[in-house]
Protein backbone atom coordinates (compact mmCIF):
# COMPACT_ATOMS: atom_id res chain seq x y z
CA UNK A 1 0.00 0.00 0.00
CA UNK A 2 2.54 2.24 1.00
CA UNK A 3 4.89 1.79 -1.80
CA UNK A 4 1.73 2.08 -4.21
CA UNK A 5 1.16 5.79 -2.64
CA UNK A 6 5.33 5.99 -3.24
CA UNK A 7 5.07 5.26 -6.85
CA UNK A 8 2.62 8.23 -7.59
CA UNK A 9 4.21 10.46 -10.17
CA UNK A 10 4.10 14.13 -9.38
CA UNK A 11 1.58 14.48 -12.41
CA UNK A 12 -0.69 12.45 -10.92
CA UNK A 13 -0.56 14.16 -7.58
CA UNK A 14 -0.96 17.09 -9.81
CA UNK A 15 -4.16 15.72 -11.75
CA UNK A 16 -6.03 13.88 -8.57
CA UNK A 17 -6.45 17.51 -6.65
CA UNK A 18 -7.00 20.12 -9.55
CA UNK A 19 -7.65 22.12 -6.72
CA UNK A 20 -4.28 22.71 -5.85
CA UNK A 21 -3.17 24.11 -8.95
CA UNK A 22 -5.68 26.25 -9.26
CA UNK A 23 -4.84 27.64 -6.12
CA UNK A 24 -1.06 27.82 -6.83
CA UNK A 25 -1.75 29.62 -9.64
CA UNK A 26 -4.35 31.89 -8.38
CA UNK A 27 -1.74 32.87 -5.07
CA UNK A 28 0.87 33.96 -7.44
CA UNK A 29 -1.04 35.27 -9.93
CA UNK A 30 0.53 38.74 -9.94
CA UNK A 31 3.89 37.64 -10.05
CA UNK A 32 2.65 34.84 -13.26
CA UNK A 33 1.05 37.81 -15.12
CA UNK A 34 3.91 39.62 -14.93
CA UNK A 35 6.09 37.66 -16.16
CA UNK A 36 3.82 36.25 -18.78
CA UNK A 37 3.28 40.23 -20.21
CA UNK A 38 7.05 41.14 -19.82
CA UNK A 39 7.87 37.62 -22.19
CA UNK A 40 5.17 38.11 -24.54
CA UNK A 41 5.93 41.67 -24.94
CA UNK A 42 9.85 40.97 -25.18
CA UNK A 43 9.00 38.01 -27.92
CA UNK A 44 7.02 40.47 -29.69
CA UNK A 45 9.19 43.23 -29.82
CA UNK A 46 12.15 41.20 -31.06
CA UNK A 47 9.98 39.67 -34.05
CA UNK A 48 9.93 42.86 -35.30
CA UNK A 49 13.02 44.07 -34.65
CA UNK A 50 15.38 45.89 -32.73
CA UNK A 51 14.05 49.76 -33.82
CA UNK A 52 10.69 49.07 -32.66
CA UNK A 53 12.00 47.45 -29.33
CA UNK A 54 13.54 50.79 -29.22
CA UNK A 55 10.32 52.81 -30.40
CA UNK A 56 8.08 50.77 -28.03
CA UNK A 57 9.99 50.84 -24.69
CA UNK A 58 11.11 54.99 -25.32
CA UNK A 59 6.45 55.54 -25.53
CA UNK A 60 5.97 52.99 -22.83
CA UNK A 61 8.72 54.77 -20.58
CA UNK A 62 6.65 57.98 -21.13
CA UNK A 63 3.57 56.54 -20.67
CA UNK A 64 4.81 54.67 -17.57
CA UNK A 65 6.01 57.89 -16.23
CA UNK A 66 2.57 58.93 -16.73
CA UNK A 67 0.80 56.41 -15.17
CA UNK A 68 3.42 55.70 -12.21
CA UNK A 69 2.43 59.73 -11.30
CA UNK A 70 -1.17 59.39 -12.20
CA UNK A 71 -1.59 55.95 -9.83
CA UNK A 72 -0.02 57.98 -7.02
CA UNK A 73 -3.17 60.42 -7.23
CA UNK A 74 -6.17 58.00 -8.65
CA UNK A 75 -4.68 54.31 -6.77
CA UNK A 76 -3.59 55.84 -4.13
CA UNK A 77 -5.30 58.95 -2.91
CA UNK A 78 -8.07 58.05 -4.57
CA UNK A 79 -8.83 60.71 -6.65
CA UNK A 80 -9.65 60.41 -9.91
CA UNK A 81 -8.28 63.13 -12.35
CA UNK A 82 -8.45 63.52 -16.01
CA UNK A 83 -6.22 66.47 -15.77
CA UNK A 84 -2.87 64.53 -16.16
CA UNK A 85 -2.56 65.58 -19.41
CA UNK A 86 -2.48 69.11 -18.62
CA UNK A 87 0.79 68.96 -16.77
CA UNK A 88 2.05 66.73 -19.42
CA UNK A 89 1.09 69.60 -21.75
CA UNK A 90 2.91 72.24 -19.35
CA UNK A 91 5.87 70.20 -18.87
CA UNK A 92 6.32 69.53 -22.88
CA UNK A 93 5.71 73.36 -24.08
CA UNK A 94 7.74 74.68 -21.32
CA UNK A 95 11.01 72.71 -22.56
CA UNK A 96 9.42 73.44 -25.87
CA UNK A 97 9.57 77.15 -25.85
CA UNK A 98 12.80 77.46 -23.59
CA UNK A 99 14.81 75.18 -26.00
CA UNK A 100 13.72 76.48 -29.36
CA UNK A 101 16.45 78.38 -31.22
CA UNK A 102 15.85 81.14 -34.09
CA UNK A 103 18.47 79.63 -36.29
CA UNK A 104 16.28 76.24 -36.92
CA UNK A 105 13.02 78.74 -37.06
CA UNK A 106 10.94 78.43 -40.27
CA UNK A 107 7.94 80.86 -39.17
CA UNK A 108 10.90 83.62 -37.56
CA UNK A 109 9.57 86.59 -35.33
CA UNK A 110 6.46 84.48 -33.92
CA UNK A 111 7.26 83.57 -30.51
CA UNK A 112 10.46 84.80 -28.26
CA UNK A 113 13.70 82.47 -28.37
CA UNK A 114 15.51 81.68 -24.86
CA UNK A 115 17.67 78.76 -26.36
CA UNK A 116 18.02 77.22 -23.22
CA UNK A 117 19.67 73.97 -22.78
CA UNK A 118 17.46 70.89 -21.74
CA UNK A 119 18.59 70.35 -18.41
CA UNK A 120 18.09 73.86 -17.71
CA UNK A 121 14.40 73.77 -19.78
CA UNK A 122 12.81 70.71 -17.81
CA UNK A 123 13.58 71.79 -13.98
CA UNK A 124 11.40 74.90 -14.65
CA UNK A 125 8.56 72.82 -17.05
CA UNK A 126 8.57 70.76 -13.67
CA UNK A 127 8.03 74.25 -11.25
CA UNK A 128 5.63 75.89 -13.58
CA UNK A 129 3.43 72.10 -13.77
CA UNK A 130 4.19 72.56 -10.17
CA UNK A 131 3.14 75.88 -9.61
CA UNK A 132 0.26 75.50 -11.84
CA UNK A 133 -0.63 72.20 -9.35
CA UNK A 134 -1.23 74.21 -6.64
CA UNK A 135 -3.21 76.96 -7.77
CA UNK A 136 -5.57 74.41 -9.62
CA UNK A 137 -5.71 72.11 -6.47
CA UNK A 138 -6.42 74.68 -4.39
CA UNK A 139 -9.84 74.95 -6.50
CA UNK A 140 -10.14 70.88 -6.72
CA UNK A 141 -9.89 70.44 -2.86
CA UNK A 142 -13.44 72.21 -2.70
CA UNK A 143 -14.74 69.19 -4.58
CA UNK A 144 -15.03 65.16 -4.01
CA UNK A 145 -15.90 62.30 -5.52
CA UNK A 146 -17.90 62.68 -8.98
CA UNK A 147 -17.86 66.59 -9.06
CA UNK A 148 -14.29 66.41 -8.78
CA UNK A 149 -13.66 63.89 -12.16
CA UNK A 150 -15.96 66.59 -13.43
CA UNK A 151 -13.71 69.63 -12.71
CA UNK A 152 -10.76 67.93 -13.56
CA UNK A 153 -12.30 67.35 -17.30
CA UNK A 154 -13.03 70.60 -17.37
CA UNK A 155 -9.04 71.30 -16.38
CA UNK A 156 -7.84 69.10 -19.08
CA UNK A 157 -10.10 71.06 -21.92
CA UNK A 158 -9.03 74.06 -20.71
CA UNK A 159 -5.23 73.54 -21.15
CA UNK A 160 -5.80 71.94 -24.38
CA UNK A 161 -7.51 75.30 -25.45
CA UNK A 162 -4.80 77.66 -23.67
CA UNK A 163 -2.48 75.31 -25.62
CA UNK A 164 -4.45 76.02 -28.53
CA UNK A 165 -4.77 79.90 -28.28
CA UNK A 166 -1.96 81.10 -26.35
CA UNK A 167 -0.50 81.87 -29.84
CA UNK A 168 2.68 84.17 -28.78
CA UNK A 169 3.40 81.34 -26.54
CA UNK A 170 2.40 78.36 -27.75
CA UNK A 171 2.56 79.34 -31.63
CA UNK A 172 -1.53 77.54 -31.44
CA UNK A 173 -1.97 74.54 -33.77
CA UNK A 174 0.96 75.44 -35.91
CA UNK A 175 3.19 73.89 -32.97
CA UNK A 176 6.40 74.05 -32.13
CA UNK A 177 9.26 72.57 -34.49
CA UNK A 178 13.19 71.75 -34.32
CA UNK A 179 13.19 71.27 -30.26
CA UNK A 180 16.55 70.84 -29.07
CA UNK A 181 17.93 67.29 -27.82
CA UNK A 182 19.30 67.25 -24.24
CA UNK A 183 23.13 67.54 -23.98
CA UNK A 184 25.38 67.32 -21.27
CA UNK A 185 28.96 67.78 -20.70
CA UNK A 186 29.11 67.72 -24.80
CA UNK A 187 27.15 64.45 -24.95
CA UNK A 188 23.93 65.02 -26.85
CA UNK A 189 21.47 62.17 -26.53
CA UNK A 190 20.23 62.40 -30.17
CA UNK A 191 20.11 58.51 -31.71
CA UNK A 192 17.33 56.93 -30.62
CA UNK A 193 18.59 54.37 -27.94
CA UNK A 194 20.24 57.39 -25.91
CA UNK A 195 17.25 58.89 -25.70
CA UNK A 196 15.18 55.77 -24.45
CA UNK A 197 18.36 55.35 -21.87
CA UNK A 198 17.87 58.68 -21.00
CA UNK A 199 13.79 58.37 -20.27
CA UNK A 200 14.27 54.94 -18.57
CA UNK A 201 16.93 56.99 -16.25
CA UNK A 202 14.23 59.41 -15.68
CA UNK A 203 11.36 56.73 -15.34
CA UNK A 204 13.65 54.74 -12.32
CA UNK A 205 14.08 58.28 -10.80
CA UNK A 206 10.77 58.96 -10.39
CA UNK A 207 9.43 55.11 -9.41
CA UNK A 208 12.03 55.27 -7.00
CA UNK A 209 10.74 58.83 -5.55
CA UNK A 210 7.19 57.48 -5.80
CA UNK A 211 8.21 54.11 -3.80
CA UNK A 212 9.72 56.69 -1.43
CA UNK A 213 6.08 58.16 -1.10
CA UNK A 214 4.58 54.88 -0.99
CA UNK A 215 6.37 53.36 1.75
CA UNK A 216 6.77 56.29 4.34
CA UNK A 217 4.09 56.81 6.46
CA UNK A 218 2.93 60.11 4.27
CA UNK A 219 1.57 57.24 1.95
CA UNK A 220 0.02 55.52 4.10
CA UNK A 221 -1.83 58.37 5.00
CA UNK A 222 -2.91 58.98 1.50
CA UNK A 223 -4.31 55.16 1.36
CA UNK A 224 -6.41 56.18 4.70
CA UNK A 225 -7.36 59.07 2.62
CA UNK A 226 -8.64 57.12 0.18
CA UNK A 227 -10.27 54.57 2.30
CA UNK A 228 -12.45 57.07 4.82
CA UNK A 229 -11.56 60.62 4.61
CA UNK A 230 -13.75 61.34 7.32
CA UNK A 231 -12.08 59.20 10.04
CA UNK A 232 -8.69 60.66 8.95
CA UNK A 233 -9.64 64.10 10.17
CA UNK A 234 -10.19 62.95 13.82
CA UNK A 235 -6.72 61.41 14.60
CA UNK A 236 -4.72 64.88 13.42
CA UNK A 237 -4.62 64.79 9.97
CA UNK A 238 -5.23 67.29 7.34
CA UNK A 239 -6.40 65.46 4.38
CA UNK A 240 -6.34 68.38 2.07
CA UNK A 241 -2.70 69.52 2.79
CA UNK A 242 -2.20 65.58 2.10
CA UNK A 243 -3.69 65.58 -1.08
CA UNK A 244 -2.26 68.76 -2.26
CA UNK A 245 0.89 67.79 -1.94
CA UNK A 246 0.76 64.69 -3.74
CA UNK A 247 -1.09 66.22 -6.43
CA UNK A 248 1.49 68.59 -7.04
CA UNK A 249 4.48 65.55 -6.62
CA UNK A 250 2.13 63.93 -9.14
CA UNK A 251 2.27 66.99 -11.56
CA UNK A 252 6.12 67.52 -11.59
CA UNK A 253 6.86 64.31 -12.47
CA UNK A 254 3.91 64.26 -15.59
CA UNK A 255 6.18 67.47 -16.18
CA UNK A 256 9.30 65.51 -16.86
CA UNK A 257 7.53 63.14 -19.20
CA UNK A 258 6.58 66.19 -20.93
CA UNK A 259 9.31 67.78 -21.34
CA UNK A 260 11.19 64.33 -22.62
CA UNK A 261 8.13 63.54 -24.77
CA UNK A 262 8.72 67.02 -26.44
CA UNK A 263 12.44 66.61 -26.82
CA UNK A 264 11.92 63.24 -28.49
CA UNK A 265 9.69 64.05 -31.20
CA UNK A 266 11.59 67.41 -31.56
CA UNK A 267 8.03 68.80 -32.66
CA UNK A 268 4.87 69.48 -30.40
CA UNK A 269 1.18 71.10 -31.32
CA UNK A 270 -2.25 70.87 -29.15
CA UNK A 271 -3.34 67.79 -30.54
CA UNK A 272 -1.52 65.70 -28.56
CA UNK A 273 -2.39 67.07 -25.48
CA UNK A 274 -6.29 66.52 -26.08
CA UNK A 275 -8.35 65.07 -23.16
CA UNK A 276 -8.24 62.06 -24.67
CA UNK A 277 -4.84 60.72 -23.54
CA UNK A 278 -5.55 61.89 -20.00
CA UNK A 279 -8.39 58.99 -20.92
CA UNK A 280 -6.10 56.29 -22.13
CA UNK A 281 -3.86 57.07 -18.69
CA UNK A 282 -6.25 56.61 -16.35
CA UNK A 283 -6.80 53.53 -18.29
CA UNK A 284 -3.95 52.16 -18.18
CA UNK A 285 -3.62 53.13 -14.55
CA UNK A 286 -6.35 50.85 -14.25
CA UNK A 287 -5.38 48.11 -16.56
CA UNK A 288 -2.38 48.09 -14.68
CA UNK A 289 -3.59 47.86 -11.30
CA UNK A 290 -4.36 50.76 -8.94
CA UNK A 291 -2.60 51.33 -6.17
CA UNK A 292 0.65 49.11 -7.62
CA UNK A 293 3.66 50.99 -8.96
CA UNK A 294 4.73 47.33 -10.84
CA UNK A 295 1.10 47.49 -12.57
CA UNK A 296 1.51 50.74 -13.76
CA UNK A 297 4.58 49.99 -15.45
CA UNK A 298 3.22 46.82 -16.87
CA UNK A 299 0.24 48.73 -17.71
CA UNK A 300 2.09 51.20 -19.96
CA UNK A 301 3.97 48.39 -21.56
CA UNK A 302 0.92 46.50 -22.74
CA UNK A 303 -1.11 49.64 -23.47
CA UNK A 304 1.96 50.65 -25.81
CA UNK A 305 2.34 47.51 -27.57
CA UNK A 306 -0.89 47.20 -28.30
CA UNK A 307 -1.41 50.52 -30.05
CA UNK A 308 1.91 50.00 -32.04
CA UNK A 309 1.41 46.49 -32.24
CA UNK A 310 -2.02 46.51 -33.95
CA UNK A 311 -0.35 48.62 -36.87
CA UNK A 312 0.75 44.41 -37.76
CA UNK A 313 -3.05 43.35 -38.21
CA UNK A 314 -3.53 42.82 -41.76
CA UNK A 315 -7.14 42.28 -41.74
CA UNK A 316 -7.88 45.81 -40.82
CA UNK A 317 -7.85 48.04 -43.74
CA UNK A 318 -4.95 50.98 -44.08
CA UNK A 319 -7.97 53.45 -44.18
CA UNK A 320 -9.09 52.18 -40.78
CA UNK A 321 -6.39 50.83 -39.05
CA UNK A 322 -5.97 54.32 -36.77
CA UNK A 323 -9.50 54.26 -35.62
CA UNK A 324 -9.79 50.38 -35.80
CA UNK A 325 -7.12 50.12 -32.76
CA UNK A 326 -8.97 52.08 -30.62
CA UNK A 327 -11.96 50.21 -31.48
CA UNK A 328 -10.02 47.40 -30.55
CA UNK A 329 -8.55 48.79 -27.75
CA UNK A 330 -11.74 49.66 -26.12
CA UNK A 331 -13.09 46.23 -26.33
CA UNK A 332 -10.42 44.51 -25.04
CA UNK A 333 -10.55 46.86 -21.93
CA UNK A 334 -13.64 46.24 -21.35
CA UNK A 335 -13.28 42.77 -21.37
CA UNK A 336 -10.12 43.05 -19.06
CA UNK A 337 -12.17 45.13 -16.51
CA UNK A 338 -15.25 42.48 -16.83
CA UNK A 339 -12.83 39.52 -15.99
CA UNK A 340 -10.09 41.35 -13.88
CA UNK A 341 -11.53 44.30 -12.51
CA UNK A 342 -8.53 44.95 -10.55
CA UNK A 343 -6.32 45.25 -13.36
CA UNK A 344 -3.41 43.09 -14.23
CA UNK A 345 -1.11 42.87 -10.99
CA UNK A 346 -3.54 45.42 -8.83
CA UNK A 347 -5.26 45.06 -5.45
CA UNK A 348 -8.28 47.41 -5.33
CA UNK A 349 -11.03 48.10 -7.29
CA UNK A 350 -11.93 51.86 -8.18
CA UNK B 1 -14.24 69.65 34.63
CA UNK B 2 -11.89 68.11 31.74
CA UNK B 3 -14.34 68.56 28.98
CA UNK B 4 -17.62 70.66 29.25
CA UNK B 5 -20.18 71.72 26.70
CA UNK B 6 -21.77 74.67 27.93
CA UNK B 7 -25.70 75.46 26.29
CA UNK B 8 -24.72 74.13 23.63
CA UNK B 9 -27.20 74.42 20.38
CA UNK B 10 -26.44 72.64 17.16
CA UNK B 11 -28.95 72.78 13.90
CA UNK B 12 -28.96 71.36 10.03
CA UNK B 13 -31.02 73.13 8.26
CA UNK B 14 -34.25 73.72 10.13
CA UNK B 15 -33.98 70.81 12.19
CA UNK B 16 -32.79 71.62 15.82
CA UNK B 17 -30.06 68.81 16.92
CA UNK B 18 -29.01 70.21 20.29
CA UNK B 19 -30.71 72.65 21.86
CA UNK B 20 -28.94 74.16 25.00
CA UNK B 21 -27.34 71.00 26.24
CA UNK B 22 -24.54 71.50 28.90
CA UNK B 23 -22.91 68.32 29.92
CA UNK B 24 -19.15 67.59 31.34
CA UNK B 25 -16.26 65.19 31.78
CA UNK B 26 -13.87 64.89 34.54
CA UNK B 27 -10.56 63.64 34.65
CA UNK B 28 -10.32 59.56 35.43
CA UNK B 29 -14.54 59.28 35.26
CA UNK B 30 -16.48 57.18 32.79
CA UNK B 31 -19.67 59.27 31.68
CA UNK B 32 -21.85 57.50 29.64
CA UNK B 33 -24.49 59.64 27.08
CA UNK B 34 -27.58 57.60 26.11
CA UNK B 35 -30.75 58.55 24.08
CA UNK B 36 -32.99 56.80 21.58
CA UNK B 37 -32.01 57.49 17.53
CA UNK B 38 -31.79 61.24 16.45
CA UNK B 39 -31.31 62.33 20.06
CA UNK B 40 -28.34 64.45 18.97
CA UNK B 41 -25.78 61.76 20.71
CA UNK B 42 -23.65 61.76 18.16
CA UNK B 43 -23.98 65.74 16.83
CA UNK B 44 -22.02 66.26 20.70
CA UNK B 45 -19.31 64.33 19.70
CA UNK B 46 -18.71 66.49 16.56
CA UNK B 47 -19.42 69.60 18.59
CA UNK B 48 -16.77 68.79 20.49
CA UNK B 49 -14.55 68.16 17.40
CA UNK B 50 -15.20 71.27 16.30
CA UNK B 51 -17.50 69.36 13.16
CA UNK B 52 -20.82 70.72 13.84
CA UNK B 53 -21.16 74.29 13.33
CA UNK B 54 -22.34 75.99 17.03
CA UNK B 55 -25.28 77.99 16.84
CA UNK B 56 -24.66 79.51 20.37
CA UNK B 57 -22.39 77.63 23.36
CA UNK B 58 -19.00 76.40 23.64
CA UNK B 59 -17.12 73.61 24.05
CA UNK B 60 -14.56 73.80 27.08
CA UNK B 61 -11.25 71.77 27.59
CA UNK B 62 -9.65 72.42 30.65
CA UNK B 63 -11.24 75.50 31.10
CA UNK B 64 -10.43 76.87 28.07
CA UNK B 65 -12.42 77.21 24.92
CA UNK B 66 -11.76 74.77 21.76
CA UNK B 67 -10.67 77.09 19.23
CA UNK B 68 -8.32 74.96 17.10
CA UNK B 69 -9.47 73.38 14.04
CA UNK B 70 -11.22 69.85 13.88
CA UNK B 71 -7.73 68.18 12.94
CA UNK B 72 -5.81 70.02 16.10
CA UNK B 73 -8.19 68.39 18.74
CA UNK B 74 -6.81 65.21 18.73
CA UNK B 75 -2.81 67.43 19.59
CA UNK B 76 -5.26 68.36 22.95
CA UNK B 77 -5.01 65.40 24.32
CA UNK B 78 -8.81 63.79 23.01
CA UNK B 79 -9.19 61.04 21.00
CA UNK B 80 -12.37 59.80 18.92
CA UNK B 81 -13.63 56.54 18.25
CA UNK B 82 -16.07 56.99 15.80
CA UNK B 83 -19.00 54.77 15.25
CA UNK B 84 -19.19 51.67 12.91
CA UNK B 85 -14.97 51.19 13.26
CA UNK B 86 -14.06 52.60 10.55
CA UNK B 87 -10.81 51.65 10.35
CA UNK B 88 -8.70 51.50 7.09
CA UNK B 89 -9.32 48.10 5.68
CA UNK B 90 -6.77 48.13 3.50
CA UNK B 91 -3.59 48.70 6.12
CA UNK B 92 -2.60 46.47 7.87
CA UNK B 93 -3.05 46.48 12.12
CA UNK B 94 0.09 47.75 12.97
CA UNK B 95 -0.44 50.37 10.58
CA UNK B 96 -3.77 51.02 11.36
CA UNK B 97 -2.75 51.52 15.24
CA UNK B 98 0.48 53.99 13.80
CA UNK B 99 -2.21 56.34 11.84
CA UNK B 100 -3.31 56.93 15.34
CA UNK B 101 -0.43 58.87 16.93
CA UNK B 102 0.75 61.40 13.56
CA UNK B 103 1.86 63.87 16.55
CA UNK B 104 4.76 61.42 17.58
CA UNK B 105 8.00 61.34 16.05
CA UNK B 106 9.86 58.95 18.34
CA UNK B 107 10.11 55.52 16.92
CA UNK B 108 10.60 54.47 20.66
CA UNK B 109 7.74 55.86 22.38
CA UNK B 110 5.51 54.91 19.38
CA UNK B 111 6.49 50.95 19.88
CA UNK B 112 5.82 51.62 23.61
CA UNK B 113 2.67 53.09 23.03
CA UNK B 114 2.07 50.12 20.48
CA UNK B 115 2.94 47.44 22.89
CA UNK B 116 0.87 48.60 25.71
CA UNK B 117 -1.90 48.51 23.25
CA UNK B 118 -1.51 44.91 21.99
CA UNK B 119 -1.01 43.97 25.68
CA UNK B 120 -4.76 45.42 26.42
CA UNK B 121 -5.93 43.75 22.95
CA UNK B 122 -4.19 40.25 22.42
CA UNK B 123 -5.57 39.49 18.92
CA UNK B 124 -4.46 42.59 17.74
CA UNK B 125 -0.82 41.83 18.22
CA UNK B 126 -1.69 38.00 17.48
CA UNK B 127 -2.83 39.71 13.63
CA UNK B 128 -0.30 42.67 13.56
CA UNK B 129 0.77 41.92 10.14
CA UNK B 130 -2.86 41.25 8.89
CA UNK B 131 -4.85 43.90 7.24
CA UNK B 132 -7.95 44.63 9.17
CA UNK B 133 -10.21 43.54 6.81
CA UNK B 134 -9.29 40.02 7.40
CA UNK B 135 -10.63 40.73 10.92
CA UNK B 136 -14.23 40.16 12.80
CA UNK B 137 -16.59 42.99 13.12
CA UNK B 138 -15.60 42.86 17.43
CA UNK B 139 -11.91 42.46 16.17
CA UNK B 140 -12.12 45.51 14.00
CA UNK B 141 -13.88 47.18 16.79
CA UNK B 142 -10.67 46.80 19.08
CA UNK B 143 -8.50 47.84 16.81
CA UNK B 144 -10.31 51.19 16.03
CA UNK B 145 -10.23 51.60 20.50
CA UNK B 146 -6.70 50.56 20.07
CA UNK B 147 -5.74 52.95 17.51
CA UNK B 148 -7.94 55.83 19.19
CA UNK B 149 -5.61 55.10 22.17
CA UNK B 150 -2.13 55.32 20.34
CA UNK B 151 -2.39 59.18 20.87
CA UNK B 152 -2.04 58.70 24.17
CA UNK B 153 -5.59 60.80 25.08
CA UNK B 154 -6.49 62.10 28.18
CA UNK B 155 -9.74 61.45 27.68
CA UNK B 156 -11.30 59.34 24.78
CA UNK B 157 -14.93 59.52 22.87
CA UNK B 158 -16.81 56.59 22.16
CA UNK B 159 -19.13 56.26 19.91
CA UNK B 160 -21.35 53.01 20.06
CA UNK B 161 -18.58 50.60 20.68
CA UNK B 162 -20.91 47.40 20.89
CA UNK B 163 -22.52 48.29 17.68
CA UNK B 164 -23.23 45.17 16.28
CA UNK B 165 -21.13 42.91 18.03
CA UNK B 166 -22.08 39.48 19.93
CA UNK B 167 -23.09 39.81 23.35
CA UNK B 168 -19.88 37.98 24.63
CA UNK B 169 -17.92 40.45 22.55
CA UNK B 170 -20.32 43.23 23.98
CA UNK B 171 -19.50 41.99 27.52
CA UNK B 172 -15.53 42.02 26.73
CA UNK B 173 -15.58 45.38 25.51
CA UNK B 174 -17.09 46.55 28.37
CA UNK B 175 -14.37 45.01 30.63
CA UNK B 176 -11.72 46.59 28.23
CA UNK B 177 -13.00 50.35 28.97
CA UNK B 178 -13.31 50.27 32.66
CA UNK B 179 -9.85 48.73 32.58
CA UNK B 180 -8.60 51.03 29.54
CA UNK B 181 -9.96 53.73 32.74
CA UNK B 182 -9.02 51.80 35.87
CA UNK B 183 -5.00 51.47 34.62
CA UNK B 184 -4.69 54.45 32.15
CA UNK B 185 -6.18 56.90 34.39
CA UNK B 186 -8.19 58.10 31.30
CA UNK B 187 -11.12 59.52 30.82
CA UNK B 188 -14.05 58.33 29.00
CA UNK B 189 -17.15 59.58 27.50
CA UNK B 190 -19.21 56.65 25.66
CA UNK B 191 -22.37 57.14 23.77
CA UNK B 192 -23.99 53.89 24.24
CA UNK B 193 -27.41 51.84 23.25
CA UNK B 194 -26.87 48.77 25.65
CA UNK B 195 -27.99 50.28 28.78
CA UNK B 196 -27.74 47.66 31.18
CA UNK B 197 -24.17 47.16 30.49
CA UNK B 198 -22.93 51.02 30.55
CA UNK B 199 -24.50 51.15 33.66
CA UNK B 200 -22.68 49.12 35.60
CA UNK B 201 -18.98 50.84 34.17
CA UNK B 202 -20.37 54.41 34.15
CA UNK B 203 -20.27 57.23 37.24
CA UNK B 204 -22.74 59.41 35.95
CA UNK B 205 -24.95 59.15 32.80
CA UNK B 206 -26.44 61.59 30.65
CA UNK B 207 -29.81 61.18 28.73
CA UNK B 208 -30.24 62.92 25.95
CA UNK B 209 -33.50 63.16 24.37
CA UNK B 210 -34.63 65.49 21.20
CA UNK B 211 -31.55 67.66 21.67
CA UNK B 212 -32.50 68.08 25.37
CA UNK B 213 -30.56 66.66 28.70
CA UNK B 214 -33.65 64.90 30.59
CA UNK B 215 -31.36 63.75 33.29
CA UNK B 216 -28.35 63.27 34.35
CA UNK B 217 -27.17 61.50 37.74
CA UNK B 218 -25.34 58.36 38.81
CA UNK B 219 -26.24 55.05 36.94
CA UNK B 220 -28.54 54.51 40.68
CA UNK B 221 -30.37 57.35 40.22
CA UNK B 222 -31.64 56.34 36.62
CA UNK B 223 -32.31 52.71 37.85
CA UNK B 224 -34.78 54.68 40.68
CA UNK B 225 -36.53 56.62 37.60
CA UNK B 226 -38.39 55.49 34.77
CA UNK B 227 -36.78 57.85 32.23
CA UNK B 228 -35.46 55.12 29.90
CA UNK B 229 -39.07 53.70 29.83
CA UNK B 230 -40.01 56.96 29.01
CA UNK B 231 -37.44 58.03 26.51
CA UNK B 232 -37.16 55.24 24.92
CA UNK B 233 -40.76 53.79 24.58
CA UNK B 234 -42.53 56.79 24.56
CA UNK B 235 -43.97 58.64 27.92
CA UNK B 236 -47.27 57.42 28.68
CA UNK B 237 -49.54 60.51 29.20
Amino acid sequence: MIEKLKAVSPWRRFTAQPGNVGAALRKNSQFLITLAVIALAATFMLSQGSGFAVRVIQLSAIFAILAVSLNLVIGYTGLLSLAHVGFFGIGAYSVAVLTTHPAYEQVPGHIRYFDWPFFAALPVGMLVAGVVALFVGGVLSRFRDDIFVLVTFGLAVIAHRVFLFWLPVTRGAFGIHAIEKPSIFGFVFDGKTEFMLLTLGFLALVVFVSWLVVSSSFGRVLMAIREDEGAIEVFGYKARNYKLTIWVISAMMAAVAGGLSASEQTYIDPQSFVLLESIFLVCIVILGGLASLVGSLLGALVFVLLMEGMRFIDFIPDALVGQGRLAILGILIVLLMVFRPQGLVGRYKL
Amino acid sequence: MLLELKDVAVHYGGVKALDGVSLGLDSGEIVALMGPNGAGKSTVLKAIFGLAPLDSGRVFWRQEPIDVLPHQVVSLGIAFVPQGRRVFTQLTIEENLEMGCLYLRDKAEKRRRMDEVMELFPILHEKRKDSARAMSGGEQQMLAVGRGLMAKPTALLLDEPTLGLAPKIVTEMFEKIAEINATRDTAIFVVEHNIRSVLDIAARVYVLDKGRIVHDGTPASIRETDVLTQVFLGRME
